[in-house]
């Protein structure tokens, strides 16, 4: 389904796997097609495709000759958490390794008193918060996906999560990173302070999707776990108004540890699903989570019932206890399998755009729901702008894919438009490639290209992904047209 | 005052980048001090300023780069909001550009977070005099590579800052600073200790056999977080954490170098001699010191800290990297800045 970058390699399938099976033992070394086909995508199944070889080290040496073997041969080379992703990013190139990280995951240390984690980069990021949780400590970003997804990962997309406007994404909460170069060559990122001297390469690799370097440790920050968290649930007759209220209760000098919104297709089809009492006569409901020490919780708890009844709820409920708090989250964390129960498909987008233009967007999405005749459920981390809608469709109606698939490019390209960003916490990976050709111009894009030569001149990183070459903008025909000007005028047009 | 300079700089940029002829950006000459000295043609951005969005129910501000702090500070402070990372000036004179492309925080940063946490987006003109925008508005944006945090510490190697936009965060309701005496041991104890907990701690420092613990938040959370933690109150301890920040306190008057040390919070004391004043909860320890920069950039290394030369005679010196590092330094600086116009040398002679 998408276009492999054409890599000319200088050793065939089977000298691979010899050298491969010289550096790790013979069953960490996986070649035949039943044994590729698990690794043919990530949580995007829309993108498929097989690698050449899956490579399953557990060493850090193993990782270097690994690479060092690649960059001398020219191999392209696509790292892998737990497949969780929902962008593509680990989609495996056809001539290249897959090199699963999934071995590496011990937690190597835990230091209460410094309040950080060493970990390995497979380590789940919910195990991080289990191991640590006896110090009272725990881990912030939180991906709906935690259970499963590893921290190499979180790191490679910058994850968010639920409570990114008060904690920040994984790039506010690690500390030090190793890195492999293609070259093979072990680099120390970061120091045992809060910041190091020279670029903020620490930056840098958060969220550059395995373009720059395979990351094999990584320093997590840890907080301690406040006294009390508190949960609100409001319904209001218009999204408008819900939105409004976010603003309302930032206004009000309170930043809630989570803020989201569902709206009418996503309350029915959570309710149905897991029975959280959501308020079904609702056009959408906010969640606010507010979290610190007992008496700052309780006079937030006042205040923020007070904002939302002035700005229009139709209903204000406060968890009586932790059992209810836990069901009122319930319905939001489950609100996308929720929605796989009602469609036999879903696509879910990851668009960010400034709160104010939310009434803007909701009526253009609207449209366009009616326009390609395909359902929409909005699932939205309010407080910081990140929209999640799922577009419904059946992949079995034919053409239904491609319909889709043209809807949600275009509810990408309106986040731009707003001011927005076309992925707050998913990746662009092989999805969104088309539209960074919408939110970037050339001579960014060339930037990008540059950044990405600085640590990977052959190209042999996840090739394809994250940053589009400059023909592929123009095949796409986005015709950015900034300020005027035509987007790349140096290029035919085909 | 809104003046929007681009063009000119864009053009002097162009001309630099044909004649290989490098350039000293400068803002308000805050910080002139800071970094290798570059002894070149300035490229003057102070006029290049002007607040371009703020919206506080977003937690945004978006201005030119050569907009004062003390501007921005104040208009924040209007709709009872602040940058949480609470930058130092030391001079009325300094700009947000310089602000962020040193990327220096103040006391809350140990609690909230650095500069660099907080910039959500910039536009720059990079060493071919290229205007680019990265980053946005938005809190949340993983589209490209974060080339605007990239920005941040950089010191002006890699593009000329024209606008920033940052995330802002409200005024804490109440603050107030608890004072302890104590050892340099036993500050470090209890600093720990209660880091380890969920307290609203917003700053702390140890000089003098006094740990100074700031605590912020809503009245009664402040109010409780006194009763647990004791000690006595300080009085004018707003004018304080100014000196702390600014660097105007009696330990910094001094003849000797200035060393700022960056280092993992529990490291016990260090066997440099010289004095030290503690910030960020140990994390970082400045040190008044006539040691060599060699026996202390080594003596940082071992604990896998970074130790930088601050102020000593109107120039610094930055921790040296590892080769590998310095490699991928000098891939960045060529890819950002090919004919090496952009402060060269201002981190590192290499860059």
């Amino acid at each position: 389904m998408h276009n492999c970058e054409t890599i000319e390699s200088s050793i065939n399938k089977t000298e691979l796997i010899d050298a491969l099976q010289a550096i790790v033992d013979n069953d960490s070394v996986l070649f035949e097609t039943e044994d590729l086909t698990p690794y043919e995508c990530d949580g995007l199944s829309a993108y498929h495709a097989l690698p050449l070889v899956v490579v399953l080290p557990e060493t850090i040496e193993q990782v270097q000759s690994i690479l060092s073997l690649c960059h001398q041969h020219k191999v392209p080379v696509v790292a892998r958490g737990a497949g969780t992703g929902l962008s593509g990013g680990a989609l495996p190139h056809e001539q290249g390794v897959l090199l699963s990280l999934a071995k590496f995951k011990n937690i190597i240390h835990i230091d209460p008193r410094r309040r950080i984690a060493k970990v390995q980069p497979g380590v789940r990021n919910l195990a991080i918060s289990q191991a640590v949780d006896q110090y009272g400590l725990y881990y912030a970003p939180d991906p709906s996906s935690q259970i499963a997804c590893t921290i190499g990962g979180n790191v490679a997309e910058n994850s968010g999560g639920v409570h990114c406007l008060k904690y920040g994404l994984t790039v506010h909460n690690i500390q030090q990173l190793k890195i492999i170069t293609i070259e093979g060559e072990l680099l120390t990122i970061g120091g045992s302070g809060l910041d190091s001297s020279g670029y903020d390469l620490l930056a840098l690799m958060t969220g550059s999707e395995g373009m720059l370097g395979v990351i094999v440790e990584v320093t997590v920050k840890l907080l301690p776990k406040p006294d009390r968290a508190q949960v609100l649930l409001a319904a209001f007759n218009d999204v408008v108004k819900a939105g409004e209220a976010v603003g309302n209760i930032i206004a009000a000098g309170i930043i809630p540890a989570g803020l989201e919104m569902m709206d009418k297709l996503a309350i029915k089809a959570a309710e149905d699903f897991v029975h959280a009492g959501y308020p079904l006569d609702a056009e959408a409901i906010l969640l606010c989570e507010l979290d610190g020490t007992n008496e700052e919780v309780s006079e937030h708890v006042l205040q923020v019932r007070d904002v939302l009844k002035r700005s229009g709820a139709t209903e204000v409920r406060t968890a009586r206890d932790e059992a209810e708090r836990l069901i009122f989250w319930k319905g939001r964390k489950a609100a996308f399998p929720a929605v796989g129960r009602i469609s036999p498909d879903y696509y879910c987008m990851d668009g960010t755009i400034p709160r104010k233009q939310l009434p803007r967007v909701l009526k253009t999405m609207a449209d366009l729901s009616e326009h390609y005749n395909l359902p929409v459920a909005n699932v939205f981390h309010a407080g910081d702008g990140n929209l999640h809608p799922l577009i419904l469709y059946d992949a079995n109606v034919p053409g239904e894919l491609e319909r889709t698939e043209e809807f949600g490019g275009k509810i990408l390209e309106l986040c731009v438009e707003v001011g927005g960003t076309i992925t707050g916490e998913h990746g662009v990976g092989m999805e969104k490639i088309n539209q960074m050709c919408v939110q970037f111009n050339s001579p960014e894009l060339s930037q990008f290209h540059a950044v990405k030569a600085a640590f990977d001149a052959q190209g042999l990183l996840n090739p394809g992904k994250a940053v589009p070459t400059l023909h592929r903008c123009a095949e796409f025909g986005a015709m950015h047209v900034h300020k005027g000007k035509l987007a790349f005028p140096e290029l035919e047009r085909f | 005052m809104n003046t929007d300079i681009s063009q000119q700089l864009q053009q002097q940029v162009v001309d630099a980048f044909e004649q290989a002829s490098p350039l000293c950006i400068v803002g308000g000459n805050s910080k002139s001090f800071y970094g290798r000295t570059v002894s070149t043609q300035t490229l003057n951005i102070e006029s290049h300023r002007g607040v371009l969005n703020y919206e506080p129910t977003e937690l945004v501000i978006t201005v030119r780069a050569g907009t004062r702090l003390i501007e921005i500070e104040t208009l924040l402070a209007e709709h009872g909001q602040m940058l949480a990372f609470e930058p130092p000036a030391f001079s009325p004179a300094a700009t947000i550009g310089g602000t962020i492309a040193c990327n220096l925080s103040g006391p809350r940063r140990a609690y909230t977070g650095a500069a660099r946490d907080y910039l959500l987006g910039c536009k720059i003109i990079n060493g071919k005099g290229e205007i680019l925008s990265f980053g946005g508005e938005v809190m949340k944006n993983v589209a490209g590579y974060d080339v605007s945090r990239l920005m941040a510490g950089a010191m002006g190697t890699l593009g000329v800052l024209l606008e920033v936009s940052l995330k802002v965060l409200p005024r804490p309701e109440k603050e107030s600073t608890q004072f302890f005496q104590c050892s340099t041991e036993q500050a470090l104890e209890k600093i720990h200790a209660l880091s380890q907990t969920p307290l609203p701690l917003s700053a702390s420092c140890f000089n003098d056999g006094q740990l100074q613990i700031r605590l912020s938040g809503t009245t009664k959370a402040v109010n409780a977080a006194i009763e647990t933690i004791g000690g006595d109150t300080l009085n004018n301890a707003n004018d304080y954490w100014l000196a702390v920040k600014e660097q105007t306190l009696d330990f910094f008057n001094t003849e000797k170098s200035l060393w700022r040390i960056s280092i993992a919070s529990d490291t016990k004391s260090l066997p440099l001699q010289g004095e030290y004043l503690y910030e960020w909860g140990g994390a970082l320890r400045w040190l008044k010191s006539n040691e060599t920069a060699e026996l202390i950039q080594n003596t940082v290394a071992a604990v896998d800290g970074h130790a930088c030369l601050f102020r000593h005679n109107h120039h610094g010196l930055f921790q040296p990297l590892t080769p590998g590092l310095m490699r991928i330094h000098k891939n960045l600086k060529q890819a950002f800045d090919p004919a090496n116009i952009l402060n060269p040398g201002k981190l590192y002679p290499e860059l």
